[in-house]
């Protein structure tokens, strides 16, 4: 039996070449393996969220996708949409509207809500709380991470 | 005190780290060597251990150990108990049974640690782990509290002779008199049942000793590092010095992570030492429904005694409390209960019995509301039933009874987790309830919406719940503030943040007494080595304790800083002003020194110092409550139920409340949404399913179910202030106000909606098929 | 909650992957969205000794015009591709309008449709869906292939007539005839939750606008999709008045379904959804059939 399967993977635009066991899930994979921490494990059976990350643009569930599936295809985590000294205006709007609390659960929202305004630049909140239904937050009872999305909505059709 | 900051809507010096992903969480801590723990739990709840057989595991390929409870040989010993039952009340009985860091003969709930595996990954410790073989033989399962305390009932503990862990009895005037003169009696049973904290991030652990410099660094995501950090070197047998626990940034408390010594807690530091290479647990989700502690039921045996004319002469409530197998925690919770079950009303006499429960669970502890959300759902259920009995409105029944403006401070008598009679330190509690009424148009609906609505078919209740909230107890806590050489200000306290703004908050208390920015002070928390005194953050004390200790620190920087500017520019300390992080002489602008340059000069390499000062521009300064200052609220609701499917739509939601003095309102706004989500949750969604094996049927987020974005209404937030006389802040706690009256305004939302049908809501948590059953119960009836 | 250790391989065939099955038949679990699988995995609740990975077969996933009118969904279409196609909104409205109530949108990136039919979830939307629009499935294996109608796939809780050796490789769902109206009405304790009940309705009227015919499924009506045969054999011929639909709802809840009790609801609150959505599921269903009646 192979143990361990060569996975070629490009995350926020760098490549890395890896060996790993194919149960591997692709969030200890991104966590543990190359170090960004950014994504962050809640539940591990996809229900929270907290893992959302995107694969070739689309949010998926880290937990639930072995490192070995995303052999040849692009991740974005939450390292790859700003830095602290300059931010993604979907990250500004998060801290101008407080929209995290613990930050736990925020990563996830990112990639999340980064994919969902690509597709839907002026949404409404209704359905706004429908794109956010798979992030579980613990702590803001989603009020300002609502006003959150529509203040980057804003910010980003600018 | 000029308001420059304080009050201000400033958006948080945390969240670029956190929004970018560079916040250190404990899973995220990295050391080289490192091995990855995973434990054996019980999968009975009640059980003899015969035998635990690890020789297999200890032979899995990239194991490194396994440990057992006899592996840790004169090391094991139970935890400490962390909280004594009150010395202040008269005649407690109290049975202190801790839990332990492996299970050793028996286990006592489903999930209870029994072993560790320590290994290369957490892949392969969860391989080893399933070769460990366990000979259990089971034991009938304590789980009914009324059963529990039957004679003859099995024994959670055998040591004892009964499942009785604790009883305690407080009074005030006379109930029985009281129940003489009334014209009304009020009688009912009441369960309330509560739920996990399922903060969003696990707990956790990682655990380096260093052998060469003696010292034990620990991660944990703990609300309580120094009492941690203590509690470990005692058991280690090292000094407090040689320890250090950090906790980094937390993903969530809520009030579990504050139970202290959990078995992994004193088994992983433990293991560290042992094999002298850093040990990492982390906690999965359905270990965190099995391990992490949390809170349940209670059952109330209440009776109110009334005049006719609504003044409520009296409360009598008799209740069970579940503590799970193990009662460290002590008697907080159901104390809590005891201190909230007469709300913010004027009464007088007053008689309550709990008696605490030995159970095969996990152990209660407290979690967001701590017991006083039971205390409220209790007394507001109360008076709703006694506003039917007297044909009354029960808005107009509660204003009747609500502690006046000028009876502050209040003695309220009883003694709560504090352990000293309760006084409800200021409020205007009236001018509260009025403006919920007023922003949610109570009239207007009762009068005219509600009847076309009825009409219309539809099924749409209002509900209005008043109620009180202790917060901000002692004993105290501690801050430091130093001016560095750069100007910028650095704060070290001993509290930890599980995500409430101190970073921002305690910065801009700073900030305005040291005019500097917001974002230019730094503020360390959780991290013992940085400071060395202090408790954790619970009971919603963080910004009033740790708050106040900031700002008397910062006024004491303050002092030093213009009595070192007015030697330095020359000029009398009252025509100095700070600003920009600079000291000016007014009116001769020329005449400054930066904070920077300031502190420079406070600490010099050279020369002599006058003698009675210290060096640097540095204070430590403590604060310790007199009492904790108690804050009040009124959540209103109007909801719309299906009557054929049950779901429900909260139409509207509003809260009126007053905390005092608030440093953020941003940050106080996102306490309340929080809140008020796990209230929702705790009325209509969570609820732990338990089989009659003491197995939790729903232990993972597809069963447990939280309330999400789709879930959650809109709330409109109203804050007035009634500042606290016990604080120069002003300031009273808010973190669990959100979550207590909910229970509470969900039944009597619901109990309106469907009056025609004379439904009466007795318990919590509730949901569309119990809504189903209560429903078809009162049709029966009639 | 880490998985147990398997061997991985990822065919980029159909043929490959048909191979592997041959070969390795039962020991194998067929990985499509991995959505239901790998949660089950995390838990050990499954402990595959070899998982087929068909993720990088591009041949399965499609949605194509049938000449029939209808649909055709290779089985690795994932929900979000179906969610998103105007030829699945104009061919299939019914699985399309369903799609927002699967799960949630991260999970729709990766769960596919032959893959959430496989796996037979009596609480899950496209079995069901399926079933209500008379739809079959190709199901190969290395040496042939057979079409299954729905009606006859789901055997029981998780279970289909797929053999070890057998892949599903493609979904047909035929046009609506004309004059159809449908409507899929879920109770969930949260929208994105599995339904405590649910009811497809397909219904057919005649020139006259009486009914004649009707397909009534159930989601959580029993340990697989439910047709309810009476109660759509009670509205044949009739016209769809408020007692008719009255009538049917009663006879299929009272009669055709068998749901069980679990924490989140009882078998008995069960029946009295079903009962409910029935008859909202009729009136909505019925009111389309009109409506197209008319533009028809």
């Amino acid at each position: 039996m192979q143990s361990t399967f060569d996975l070629t993977i490009t995350v926020n635009g760098t490549r890395y070449e890896r060996s790993v066991e194919p149960r591997m899930l692709l969030s200890d994979f991104l966590r543990h393996e190359l170090g960004l921490t950014g994504t962050h494990v809640g539940c591990e059976h996809g229900v929270c969220g907290a893992c959302s990350v995107l694969m070739d643009g689309q949010p998926i569930r880290s937990c639930l996708t072995f490192a070995v599936q995303a052999h040849g295809h692009e991740i974005t985590t939450v390292e790859g949409l700003g830095t602290r000294d300059n931010l993604h205006p979907i990250q500004q709007a998060f801290q101008e509207a407080h929209g995290l609390q613990c930050g736990f659960c925020t990563p996830g929202i990112l990639t999340t809500v980064k994919a969902f305004l690509e597709q839907n630049p002026n949404p409404s909140e209704e359905e706004i709380r429908e794109a956010l239904s798979g992030n579980l937050c613990r702590c803001t009872g989603y009020q300002h991470i609502i006003e959150a999305v529509q203040l980057a909505a804003e910010k980003m059709r600018k | 005190m000029d308001r420059k900051l304080i009050g201000k809507r400033v958006v948080r010096n945390e969240d670029p780290r956190l929004l970018t992903g560079h916040a250190q969480f404990v899973d995220d801590v990295q050391l080289p060597g490192m091995l990855h723990a995973a434990f054996l739990r019980s999968e009975y709840a009640h059980a003899r251990l015969l035998k635990v057989d690890v020789s297999k595991a200890r032979q899995h390929k990239g194991v490194v150990a396994v440990f057992t409870a006899e592996d840790m040989g004169k090391d094991w010993q139970p935890g400490p108990p962390l909280v004594s039952p009150p010395p202040t009340v008269k005649d407690v009985v109290f049975h202190s049974r801790r839990q332990v860091p492996l299970a050793k003969d028996k286990v006592r709930h489903a999930g209870e640690a029994i072993a560790v595996v320590i290994a290369e990954s957490r892949y392969i410790a969860e391989d080893a782990v399933e070769e460990i073989e366990v000979e259990y033989e089971p034991l009938p399962v304590v789980l009914d509290l009324e059963k529990a305390l039957e004679p003859g009932s099995p024994l959670v503990h055998d040591d004892l002779d009964s499942n009785l862990a604790a009883r305690l009895y407080q009074k005030k005037g006379d109930y029985e008199a009281a129940r003489q003169q009334a014209d009304v009696i009020v009688k009912r049973r009441i369960y309330i049942e509560r739920g996990a904290a399922a903060a969003m991030e696990n707990r956790g652990i990682v655990a380096h000793w260093d052998a060469q410099s003696e010292h034990l660094t620990i991660w944990d995501t703990t609300q309580a590092p120094i009492p941690i950090r203590n509690g470990t070197a005692a058991r280690l047998g090292l000094s407090e010095h040689q320890v250090r626990v950090i906790a980094p940034y937390i993903g969530g408390g809520f009030g579990p992570k504050i139970m202290m010594f959990y078995p992994e807690e004193m088994v992983i530091p433990w293991a560290a030492m042992k094999l002298n290479r850093p040990v990492k647990w982390i906690e999965d989700r359905r270990e965190n429904f099995y391990a992490t502690t949390q809170e349940r039921g209670q059952i109330h045996d209440v009776e109110m005694a009334l005049t006719r004319d609504g003044r409520v002469l009296g409360l009598k409530d008799d209740f069970l409390h579940d503590t799970g197998a193990y009662d460290p925690y002590g008697l907080t919770i159901p104390l809590n209960t005891q201190s909230h079950n007469m709300g913010g009303y004027d009464i007088r006499n007053y008689s309550s019995e709990f008696k605490v429960v030995f159970t095969n669970r996990i152990i209660a502890t407290p979690v967001r509301g701590a017991g006083r959300p039971h205390g409220i759902f209790v007394i507001e259920r109360m008076m709703d039933a006694a506003a039917r009995e007297l044909g009354m409105d029960p808005v107009e029944l509660r204003k009747r009874n609500l502690i006046p403006p000028d009876a502050f401070p209040y003695e309220h008598q009883i003694i709560d987790q504090a352990f000293a009679p309760l006084i409800l330190d200021s409020g205007n509690y009236k001018a509260v309830v009025d403006k919920a009424l007023e922003m949610i148009g109570y009239e207007k609906f009762i009068k005219e919406e509600q009847p076309r609505l009825r009409r219309e078919g539809k099924y749409v209740g209002i509900g209005v719940v008043p109620f009180i909230e202790t917060t901000g107890v002692g004993p105290y806590e501690g801050a430091r503030v130093t001016v560095e050489a750069s100007g910028k200000v650095n704060v070290a306290t001993g509290i930890g943040t599980q995500g409430q703004g101190h970073f921002t908050s305690f910065a801009q208390v700073v900030a305005e007494q040291l005019g500097v920015k917001v974002s230019d002070v730094r503020i360390v928390t959780g991290d013992t080595s940085e400071f060395h005194w202090g408790t954790g953050t619970f009971a919603s004390r963080g910004a009033v304790v740790a708050g106040n200790a900031v700002y008397a620190a910062a006024k004491s920087v303050r002092q030093k800083v213009l009595k070192l500017a007015s030697k330095v520019l020359e000029a009398p300390e009252e025509e100095l002003e700070l600003g920009d992080g600079m000291v000016r002489v007014a009116d001769i602008p020329q005449k400054a020194i930066s904070l920077g340059e300031l502190a420079v000069l406070a600490n010099p390499l050279r020369g002599a110092v006058e003698a009675g000062t210290e060096p640097g521009l540095e204070s430590t300064s403590y604060y310790g409550p007199q009492y904790g200052a108690t804050a009040f609220g009124t959540h209103a609701m109007i909801l719309e139920v299906d009557p054929e499917t049950m779901m429900i739509k909260i139409r509207r939601y509003v809260v009126a409340e007053d905390c005092g003095t608030v440093l953020n309102p941003l940050i106080l706004e996102g306490q309340i949404h929080g809140g008020v989500s796990m209230g929702l949750g705790n009325a209509y969604y969570e609820k732990l399913h338990m089989d009659e094996n003491g197995q939790l049927l729903n232990a993972s987020f597809a069963d447990y179910l939280l309330v999400s974005s789709t879930e959650m209404p809109h709330i409109e937030v109203a804050h007035l202030e009634t500042p606290s006389p016990l604080n120069e802040l002003g300031a009273k706690g808010v973190g669990e106000a959100g979550a207590i009256p909910v229970p509470a305004l969900f039944a009597q939302a619901l109990e309106n909606a469907f009056q025609e049908r004379k439904l009466e809501i007795l318990e919590m948590p509730l949901s569309p098929n119990r809504l189903f059953e209560l429903l078809k119960d009162r049709q029966a009836v009639e | 909650m880490k998985p147990a250790p398997f061997e991985y391989h990822a065919p980029t065939t159909v043929e490959e992957a048909l191979s592997l099955l041959a070969e390795h038949g039962y020991d194998a679990k067929v990985l499509a969205g991995g959505q239901s699988l790998i949660p089950m995995m995390n838990f050990r609740l499954v402990q595959p000794a070899m998982l087929v990975d068909l993720n990088n077969i591009p041949d399965l996933a499609y949605i194509r015009p049938d000449e029939n009118g209808g649909l055709r969904i290779g089985a690795m279409t994932r929900h979000r591709q179906v969610e998103t196609s105007p030829l699945a909104a104009e061919r299939a409205p019914l699985v399309h309008a369903a799609m927002s109530k699967i799960a949630y949108p991260q999970v729709r990136t990766r769960g596919t449709f032959g893959g959430s039919v496989s796996h037979a979830d009596p609480s899950a939307e496209l079995p069901a869906l399926s079933l209500a629009l008379d739809g079959k499935f190709r199901l190969r294996r290395q040496d042939g292939e057979r079409w299954v109608p729905a009606s006859e796939f789901f055997i029981s809780l998780f279970t289909t007539v797929l053999e070890a050796d057998e892949l599903l490789v493609e979904a047909s769902l035929p046009p609506m005839p004309p004059r159809s109206g449908w409507s899929l009405q879920e109770v969930a304790r949260r929208p994105h939750d599995f339904a405590l009940m649910g009811v497809a309705a397909v219904v057919t009227l005649n020139e006259k606008g009486l009914c004649e015919g009707a397909r009534l499924v159930y989601i959580s009506a029993g340990d697989r999709p439910t047709l309810a045969e009476r109660a759509a054999e009670a509205l044949k011929g009739q016209a769809p008045s408020p007692e008719v639909i009255r009538e049917a709802a009663e006879i299929a809840s009272a009669q055709e379904i068998d749901p069980s009790s679990d924490i989140h609801a009882t078998a008995e609150f069960r029946r009295h959804l079903a009962n409910v959505l029935t008859r909202r599921a009729l009136e909505q269903a019925f009111q389309r059939a009109a409506e197209n009646k008319q533009e028809g």
